[in-house]
């Protein structure tokens, strides 16, 4: 029976062989996706073992944590909490065991749990020595009061805020209405957690759409700032002079683009730059379109940073104008309409840009990641920002910028900024009203900055569909008072 | 062939019993050392010490260990010194494991107190491993008493089918409950088949080797001779039927037809069961949807990943997050598998000691399978050969088919992993095995002896 015995001896080792490569395959080859799978709670269970770092809001004695872990006898170790519900959720974003994490939890993640390459050495020694390992406190710019304002004065209105101080791109507000309570999602008990995620799946309102960074709305004419930065750096001066009719007619279409309330800007006199923009004259910068041409008008759009893809913090929709004009659009686009997409946060660059100098600085939300002890792991400080293909981020000269400083300060002061007024202030601004589509109420817009000569609050606002008034919807009646509080609150605190 | 013609035995000198013996002891405190590491680095990983009760851990294990190796010394002299040391390191290991799974469990709140039952067990099964060596002095004796075990062995398979005294766990009705305890009473029904078939086939061998007609390239036996295949056939798909056990169902039937085929050295038997088997699993397939299910989980277990796919993917993301080295003893998360201390414990061990760990586990099993064939082989008589190479058979097929069950290789079979899933009538049944192999390859090899 030797000879049986021996054939079945290979019998089973080829069986065990197969196990064996089968185990291999497993646990070599395909290891790495199954233990990232996002249905392998394994590696998120190890990750609530640890002390997540904080998110942090506030300066000086004011830093007050916006999202912290505490410790709970539950299986998942620590609970994420945010004490201040949907105030900051669009900055913080979630952090969920049944649907991961979003916002700066995702974007920071590696430094929350305190395992990003920087703390490499402190990790061996945490491990070498058995220390538990802890997560990092990542600090935003996020200022409490202006956040709280922006969330205020645009109350239960579709829209978004976005504060920021142009010399040094901190953003100090990054509001989204309506916004979200993280908490729920951040719960261990997955009932809890799919419930709350359905619900505000199934919002029309869309309460998770970050709309300050992910939403792209028409700019209306908030975005004659571009053309006449483009008028300007073409040679155009701001007492130049334009015909003043009630229609203009588009070439090569039988289309018209008239001005708000039907009429004429000045009494169908010639109107200066300067004035056009102060009543956001149509007619005016349409034909300023067509004289600049598309190549210019998007060449300047671009130096303020549409249809290019530059780094931030979090994840944002660029910002753009279509590269091929033909005359009719650029006139169009010329005065904000047809295609030109642009997010709140671009506004509100292009703004602090026209005040800090023409120099386009790079939007910051976080400054700097410490350890638990205090110590700076890294810091993320001011930093002009260098678009692809251009040597400097200026997007406009010093002297352009400071005559479009002047025109803008006109719009608040004797046009249809008055809304944005803060008294012994000198604000700059621009309002906006985009018609989105016939019957459909207007998105509206206040970009601005302050104070104008030395500005350390740059802000836009948009408000969807006509707020709460409908059709009657202008950006200087809802959005310029909205910027105005905004302001406000960012200029009461100590100047940095 | 076969071993009618006596071959000259070497005696075996009494110092050479005395060395294998000694190998023995010392492959058991080798064991036991190991088993050891791994339960103070399950404690170092909970706690940051070293488990309290390690000394009279340490102590137990050595006690049991050392009643074994006397008793083994004692009534097996000369017995092959590997099996005793590598069913302890399995059983140890087990131990371990299902301790780590008890402190899992209690960690998610649950109450859980497998380790101190399976503590029990594991003294019971050593003393049955005694026992059995002490009730029977040589493996012939069980040859006499073939009908007595076969009629036993299939009683105690349709044990808990009797209503009243079986009960059903997790949809198999495998279990009885005796006195508050519950007894899979088919662990030791295999033990009893493999000596009836042993000594069936031990009588029958020039019977059912004589090949008559010829089919293709197959020498095949009268039809006469496929009567026993055929009604083992019958027995399986009985058990499959009424106890709705696909593992033991399809460990019975392969443990004979490989048997059949040891005996007689006929493919036409191993090709005739391929047919039997394929017409069975083509009814079972389309009799039962519980079979349909398993098959559909082995196709695609991440079609229903949240309800019927769960276990086994959850053994497969335990595998692949193991990886090469695993994520260290205690410190996976085995209370993700449903059934982690019985069918799955295997994956447990390949989260946290890695596909060194399998492959460690595996070379245990294979090398205790190794010396079962080479006890057989070495065996001077036909019922002591057939019953150490049933034995072996039944030990390799039984980890292969669970194991492949948990790593996808084949549709998943409730079957434990021998010696180390919790389970107290398996790792019994596992002790008497290696007993009985012992036994065997202790035997006395008298010059004349004749099956």
């Amino acid at each position: 029976m030797t000879a049986q015995l021996r054939r079945v001896a290979g019998l089973l080792f080829a069986l065990f062989a197969a196990v064996f490569v089968n185990l291999n395959y497993l646990q070599v080859l395909r290891a790495e996706d199954l233990s990232n799978d996002q249905r392998n709670s394994r590696v998120i269970i190890r990750e609530y073992e640890i002390e997540r770092g904080a998110l942090l809001a506030g300066a000086g004695p004011q830093v007050a944590p916006v999202a912290f872990s505490e410790e709970t006898p539950g299986p998942l170790r620590y609970l994420r909490r945010y004490p201040d519900g949907p105030l900051y959720a669009h900055v913080t974003g979630f952090y969920s065991v049944v649907y991961g994490r979003s916002g700066l939890e995702q974007a920071f993640n590696p430094y929350l749990v305190g395992s990003a390459p920087e703390t490499f050495a402190r990790n061996l020694g945490d491990l070498l020595s058995g220390r538990q390992r802890q997560g990092d406190d990542v600090a935003t710019t996020v200022r409490p009061q202006v956040q709280q304002a922006a969330r205020d004065a645009l109350g239960a209105r579709r829209g978004a805020v976005v504060a920021l101080d142009p010399r040094d791109g901190a953003l100090l507000a990054l509001w989204s209405s309506p916004s979200y309570d993280p908490n729920p999602l951040a719960s261990h008990a997955r009932d809890t957690v799919v419930a709350d995620w359905e619900r505000t799946e199934a919002d029309p309102a869309k309460p998770r759409l970050n709309r300050a960074l992910r939403q792209l709305y028409p700019p209306g004419s908030t975005f004659k700032i571009v053309t006449a930065a483009a008028a300007l750096e073409a040679g155009t001066g701001p007492a130049h002079t334009f015909p003043d009719p009630p229609a203009l007619d588009l070439p090569l279409t039988t289309a018209t683009i008239s001005n708000f309330g039907g009429g004429t800007c000045n009494g169908g006199r010639p109107i200066t730059l300067a004035k056009a923009l102060a009543v956001s004259c149509n007619t005016t910068f349409a034909q300023l379109g067509l004289q600049l041409g598309a190549e210019r008008l998007v060449r300047q759009a671009e130096a303020f940073g549409l249809n290019h893809e530059w780094e931030f913090q979090l994840p944002l929709e660029p910002s753009r104008i279509p590269a091929d004009l033909d005359a009719p659009s650029t006139a169009q686009s010329a005065i904000g309409q047809r295609d030109v997409r642009v997010t709140p946060l671009q506004m509100a660059m292009i703004a602090g840009a026209v005040g800090n100098n023409g120099v386009l600085m790079t939007p910051r939300l976080v400054n700097q990641v410490t350890d638990p002890a205090g110590r700076t792991i890294v810091t993320y400080g001011p930093q002009p920002l260098l678009l692809p293909g251009q040597t400097n981020a200026q997007a406009l000269s010093p002297q352009n910028a400071g005559i479009l400083r002047e025109l803008m300060v006109g719009v608040v002061e004797a046009g249809s900024g008055r809304n944005a007024a803060i008294p012994g202030v000198r604000v700059a601004g621009k309002t906006g009203t985009a018609q989105t589509g016939s019957g459909r109420a207007p998105t509206v817009w206040f970009v601005g900055f302050a104070p104008a000569d030395d500005p350390r609050v740059a802000v836009a606002v948009v408000i969807e569909e006509g707020g709460d008034v409908g059709s009657e919807a202008t950006g200087g009646r809802l959005a310029a008072p909205v910027a105005r509080a905004v302001m406000q609150a960012a200029l009461a605190e100590a100047p940095r | 062939m076969n071993v009618s013609a006596p071959r000259v035995a070497a005696a075996a000198t009494p110092a050479d019993t005395r060395r294998r013996s000694n190998i023995e002891l010392g492959l058991l405190v080798l064991a036991i050392l190991t088993i050891l590491c791994a339960y103070a680095l399950i404690g170092l990983a909970r706690t940051a010490t070293l488990p309290p009760g390690m000394a009279a851990y340490g102590g137990a294990l050595a006690a049991l260990a050392v009643a074994a190796h006397l008793v083994s010394r004692r009534l097996a002299p000369g017995a092959d010194p590997l099996p005793l040391p590598l069913a302890f390191l399995l059983n140890g290991l087990g131990l371990v494991m299902v301790n780590r799974i008890d402190y899992a469990l209690i960690a998610r709140g649950q109450e859980s107190s497998l380790a101190p039952a399976q503590t029990v067990w594991t003294v019971v099964a050593v003393g049955a491993f005694c026992a059995t060596l002490v009730a029977v002095p040589d493996h012939r004796d069980l040859d006499r008493y073939r009908y007595l075990i076969g009629v036993g062995a299939l009683a105690l398979l349709a044990l808990p089918s009797v209503p009243g005294i079986g009960a059903t766990i997790n949809g198999a009705q495998l279990w009885i409950r005796v006195a508050g305890f519950t007894i899979q009473p088919g662990e030791l029904a295999k033990l009893g088949l493999v000596a009836f078939f042993a000594s069936y086939l031990a009588d029958k061998q020039q019977l059912l080797s004589a090949a008559t007609s010829r089919l293709g390239p197959l020498m095949v036996p009268p039809a006469r001779a496929f009567g026993p295949v055929i009604a083992i056939w019958g027995v399986s798909l009985a058990l499959l039927v009424l106890q709705k056990d696909l593992g033991l169902s399809l460990l019975v039937f392969g443990l004979f037809v490989l048997m059949l085929y040891v005996a007689t050295g006929r493919p036409a038997y191993v090709a005739g069961g391929a047919v039997l088997f394929g017409v069975g699993a083509w009814f079972a397939y389309s009799a039962f949807s519980h079979v349909r299910l398993r098959v559909a989980i082995w196709l695609d277990p991440w079609a229903d990943y949240q309800d019927e796919g769960f276990q086994l993917a959850q053994s497969l993301f335990a595998l692949g997050t193991g990886g090469l080295a695993g994520v260290g003893l205690g410190q996976g998360r085995p209370d993700f598998i449903p059934a982690v201390a019985t069918d799955f414990i295997f994956s447990a061990f390949g989260e946290e000691a890695g596909l060194l760990g399998t492959t460690g586990l595996l070379l245990c099993y294979f090398l205790l399978v190794g010396r079962g064939l080479t006890i057989s082989m070495r065996c001077r008589d036909g019922f002591g050969t057939l019953l150490a190479a049933g034995l072996t058979i039944l030990f390799g097929l039984q980890v292969f088919i669970i194991v492949a069950g948990v790593t996808r290789l084949l549709p998943l079979t409730g079957l434990t992993l021998p010696l180390v899933s919790y389970g107290g009538s398996s790792l019994l049944a596992n002790y008497v095995l290696v007993a009985l192999l012992l036994r065997v390859s202790a035997a006395k090899r008298p010059p004349g002896a004749t099956p």
